[in-house]
């Protein structure tokens, strides 16, 4: 072993120290402070603000200011560690431009959508927000009003909009960036078992003998999972790692079976698993025959794109019967997957035969428990839905689920898509605890909870959040506000839909964040809010963990958060100025009340009192709003679940636990459901109880593999892909804004086979445009980067404000889930 | 030991200006940034593309950079172009491993990642911390775009004592 680069370096930082030095050393030793009323940090948990993992981190405060976080030791998830972003979030509340006033584009002092951004106070905000979602009410109705939220809202400040949105405003228009994200997921556990969220826990881990990775780069996007996939693989030696992907990536440096395939085709993989497990005659009979039944979904259902698109022209079934099935036998499905033969699937996949029967023996093998990992290559997906109930086949046909290391396991991207979105209901057809607004019985126990006429809630699902920047553009959806999320950087083709969408002179878009975002820049009024520790609140990561956290410092003085800013804004309006008269005829006693009265203050919300805060914390909101508002909306909210398979703990115990995995009967957690012995809501004698459809019974569904919407051709000829990096979080709001993570990863290049850069002329660091049917952006080579395309395809993040590569991606969604696929669409790229 | 007389000298510098490296970035320039619009971007409109700057190198002076608070893991200050850390290799180790430190003089990795989940101490670094780069990054040469008004903790107790002798 040499050491020269040691030695040359070692030449080099004497210099270099030498020459910043100039500088005298110091004369004397600096003296240590010791005194313990000066060094000593408040410390408190908190879940980490990033992704769906939820690890638990200790957040360390002086004299008002968060100086410290580390890893918490007594976390399950995470036992004292952090990824780079999770060690780095004492500093994401510190950029200099955190947002403290709310800002309005003005001309000559007024409102004007040509004017220019200028500060007013909270009341002027407050008073032009109301004006404009008055007059839009008044003249177009509630379904011209609506609103963005997020997954990375807490579950108080998710189930607070639901309740304005859908009962006070009676619009369904409410959608997360979660459907961006786990759409698909959801839909493909409604469909196969009838209720939503992963049955197994991150104990699987552990437990597996065998992990696949169906697209995940989990390295990368779920670090601290990764490094408890890693700890069992390389501390027992007999654990197999697959990893299958349509580049290759971090995750591949530990794979034993690392496979590259051709975008799309992981729907014909999948059915090639279940045709080896029956080929090979090892269907775990005795499962299948007492707790599943099979189905023949409907195909050819199109690609969610605009009705006038000729692809929707030419699909047969995209309309309401997309999402239908019918029953068939194991006979016909067993027929229906044998075309997926390994010759016919390793050429559509490009994945060498023996690879893909290596992949199938870890399913099929009853010795090897196995653990299967997925998130945005399964959800952005436009068969996405289909995807997720194929991964679900294979472990239903073997018997796989449920136990300690047999796990189907959805993982999640936000910290609270799971708790917020999911659990909460914030998207456009749901309501908490997997209700939808479609079914009556479902709104009538959602009016009931609420204590409201009995047609408050309106049948009709809302705008999803696609369609939401399509009615923008079209002009129909005129007052929205957009809260904790970035999606003028997050959605697809905001060249033809969102930026024209925001911009349209009809609309009023209001956009809530601490920072000023790329949303924001696109927004008529952007109000400044407190994030993370400056506010209490829940999130519910992927294992079904519920973990909440006390407000630790102020936020800078005139952030507010999301929460104050829904609830403030509600005693805006009089139950007049929203309902009409023969609703309110039913529940006279609203009369002359305010919205912030009848959703909140005199419901079950406003029922715990001040006293209950704990004397010496912080709690801006319920000190604000004269009760302990936190707490009442998590009560009110638990109530739709407790009883019904989604039961949540007392609101105070989550104060005093690293998490508890929901469903919590008897006061204890939940590791595995659907089991007999680990599930208390499985029928006694049963085994296994898929309680989630009346029959008790999982669905295997027979799906083909379908092309992709679009796929390169002569002109258009690379596939491009984009996501996320270990660095950032999703846009880079926060994490841009921390030096540390800049200067790991400043600026978003293009990944590019080193053969597809030379065929162009091009080279590392060269300045090229990538250009699509709907835009371009322009940025650098990078042919020795982490991750390594394969010939023809190409990988570009979406972290970097300056680069917004979704110009160029297609808003194609899967039909049934309504999510986007950013993983799939044709490109070019030339030099500049 | 001529190598080793270096690396102390080196280091020695390395810790008498590193203070000072520090106040010089806390210092850099102050641009207008409270409550303007679009600070990543440059107040470049949406649709307008910027001309994307050049990929910048990494910096590659081995000068440690003082951390912001104990627990933070510190940013590698050299490049690691082509090191291989897989399941058959980890070239990090190579030199910060607690047997190759004393011929490479690099530091060796903390305590902490000796300990599996449980806190129990083993005999090698654990598993889990196996992948250094999911905790340690380099550092481009890249000028942030907003500054950030982090305040270290050691700067608040030097207030705070200095409040204490004038009282």
């Amino acid at each position: 072993m040499t050491f020269n680069r040691r030695e040359f370096i070692k030449a080099n930082a004497i210099a270099a120290a030498a020459a910043v030095a100039g500088v005298s050393v110091p004369a004397i030793a600096s003296n240590l402070i010791t005194s313990s009323d000066i060094t000593k940090l408040k410390w408190d948990k908190a879940p980490c603000r990033f992704c769906g993992t939820g690890c638990s981190v200790n957040v360390g405060v002086m004299d008002g200011k968060v100086v410290a976080t580390h890893g918490d030791i007594k976390s399950p998830v995470n036992k004292g560690l952090n990824c780079v972003k999770g060690y780095f979030l004492s500093k994401i509340m510190y950029g200099k431009d955190r947002l403290t006033t709310p800002l309005l584009r003005m001309t000559n002092g007024k409102y004007d959508k040509e004017g220019e951004f200028a500060p007013v106070s909270w009341d002027q905000a407050f008073d032009v927000m109301a004006e404009k979602a008055k007059e839009t009410l008044k003249k177009d109705g509630p379904t011209a009003v609506g609103m963005f939220g997020s997954g990375q809202w807490t579950v108080q400040e998710g189930y607070a909009a639901v309740k304005l949105m859908k009962a006070g405003f009676r619009s369904n228009n409410i959608d997360p960036n979660a459907r961006h994200c786990m759409a698909s997921a959801v839909g493909g556990f409604m469909r196969t078992f009838g209720i939503d969220e992963p049955m197994g826990c991150y104990d699987d881990l552990e437990a597996a003998d065998a992990f696949v990775l169906w697209g995940s780069n989990m390295a990368e996007m779920h670090p601290i999972l990764w490094t408890r996939l890693t700890d069992r693989r390389l501390s027992s030696p007999h654990v197999k790692v697959a990893v299958l992907s349509t580049f290759e990536h971090r995750s591949f440096d530990l794979a034993d079976n690392g496979m590259i395939f051709t975008p799309q085709t992981d729907l014909a993989i999948l059915n090639y698993i279940a045709h080896y497990i029956i080929s090979t005659g090892r269907v775990n009979k005795d499962f299948v025959s007492k707790h599943t039944n099979f189905r023949l979904g409907e195909t050819d259902i199109g690609y969610g794109l605009r009705p006038e698109h000729p692809l929707e022209q030419a699909a047969k079934n995209n309309g309401k019967t997309a999402g239908s099935s019918t029953p068939i036998d194991f006979e016909e499905y067993a027929k229906f997957v044998s075309t997926y033969t390994v010759e016919y699937t390793s050429k559509l996949s490009g994945v060498p035969e023996h690879k893909l029967e290596a992949l199938a023996e870890l399913y099929a093998d009853p010795k090897i428990k196995v653990t299967s990992f997925w998130t945005m290559g399964f959800n952005q997906h436009t068969r996405g839905v289909w995807a997720n109930n194929l991964v679900y086949n294979i472990h239903l046909l073997t018997g796989k689920i449920s136990t300690p290391g047999n796990s189907p396991f959805s993982l999640t991207g936000q910290p609270s898509a799971c708790g917020t979105a999911r659990e909460v209901g914030t998207f456009s057809h749901r309501l908490p605890a997997d209700m939808v607004v479609t079914n009556p019985k479902h709104r009538a126990t959602a009016e009931k909870i609420w204590d409201l006429p009995e047609g408050t809630i309106p049948a009709k699902p809302g705008y999803h959040a696609v369609l939401q920047n399509r009615m923008l553009k079209d002009g129909k959806l005129n007052f929205y506000w957009v809260q904790c999320n970035n999606n003028m950087q997050a959605a697809a083709n905001i060249n033809e839909e969102g930026y024209p969408g925001y911009r349209n002179p009809k609309n009023f878009i209001v956009v809530s964040d601490p920072y000023p975002t790329v949303t924001a820049q696109a927004a008529d009024l952007i109000l400044p809010t407190a994030m993370w520790v400056e506010k209490e609140g829940v999130y519910g990561n992927a294992e079904r963990r519920t973990q909440s956290w006390y407000q630790m410092v102020e936020a800078p003085t005139g952030a507010k958060s999301d929460l104050w800013q829904l609830v403030e804004f509600s005693k805006r309006f009089a139950i007049e100025d929203v309902w009409p008269e023969e609703l309110i005829a039913k529940k006279p006693d609203v009369r002359g009340k305010t919205l912030y009265d009848v959703l909140y203050k005199d419901s079950s919300v406003g029922k715990f009192s001040l006293d209950e805060v704990p004397e010496d914390r912080l709690n801006d909101e319920s000190r604000h709003f004269g009760f302990y508002i936190q707490k009442g909306l998590f009560e009110e909210y638990a109530t739709f679940g407790r009883g019904h398979a989604h039961d949540l703990a007392p609101y105070d115990r989550y104060h005093k636990e690293r998490g508890l995995r929901w469903p919590v009967v008897n006061g204890k957690e939940t590791k595995w459901r659907f089991k007999e012995g680990s599930d208390p809501y499985v029928k006694a004698g049963s085994g296994w109880d898929f309680y989630g459809h009346k029959d008790g019974r999982a669905r295997i569904f027979a799906l083909p593999y379908e092309p992709p919407a679009e796929s390169p051709d002569e002109e258009y000829d690379l596939w491009l892909s984009t996501g996320r990096v270990l660095e950032h979080w999703h846009s880079g709001s926060m994490t841009q804004r921390v030096p540390e993570l800049y200067k790991a990863m400043p600026d978003a290049l293009v990944y590019m086979h080193p053969d597809d850069a030379k065929k162009r002329n091009m080279r590392r660091g060269d300045l090229v445009k990538l250009i699509s049917r709907r835009g371009e952006v322009q940025t650098r080579v990078e042919t020795r980067g982490r991750n390594k395309p394969p010939i023809g395809l190409v990988y570009m993040p979406w972290f970097d404000a300056s680069r917004l590569v979704n110009k160029v991606t297609l808003d194609a969604t899967d039909p049934l889930s309504k999510q986007t696929d950013f993983k799939k669409c044709a490109i070019k790229i030339v030099k500049v | 030991m001529k190598n080793f007389n270096l690396a102390v000298i080196a280091s020695l510098l390395v810790l008498a200006v590193s203070p000072i490296m520090y106040s010089l970035n806390a210092n850099a320039a102050d641009k207008e940034t409270v409550n303007s619009v679009a600070t990543l971007r440059d107040a470049t409109p949406i649709d307008v593309q910027k001309e994307p700057n050049r990929i910048p190198k990494v910096i590659n002076k081995d000068i440690k950079k003082a951390r912001n608070y104990p627990m933070q893991p510190p940013v590698i200050p050299h490049t690691t172009r082509s090191y291989e850390v897989n399941k058959y290799n980890n070239k990090c180790m190579s030199c910060h491993s607690r047997q190759r430190t004393e011929k490479s003089q690099a530091p060796m990795v903390s305590v902490t990642h000796f300990m599996n989940r449980d806190g129990n101490f083993l005999a090698e670094i654990s598993p889990r911390r196996y992948f250094c780069n999911q905790c340690h990054v380099t550092q481009l040469d890249a000028e942030p775009l907003v500054e950030n008004t982090f305040i270290d903790m050691h700067s608040l107790m030097k207030q705070k004592t200095a409040n204490a002798k004038e009282h």
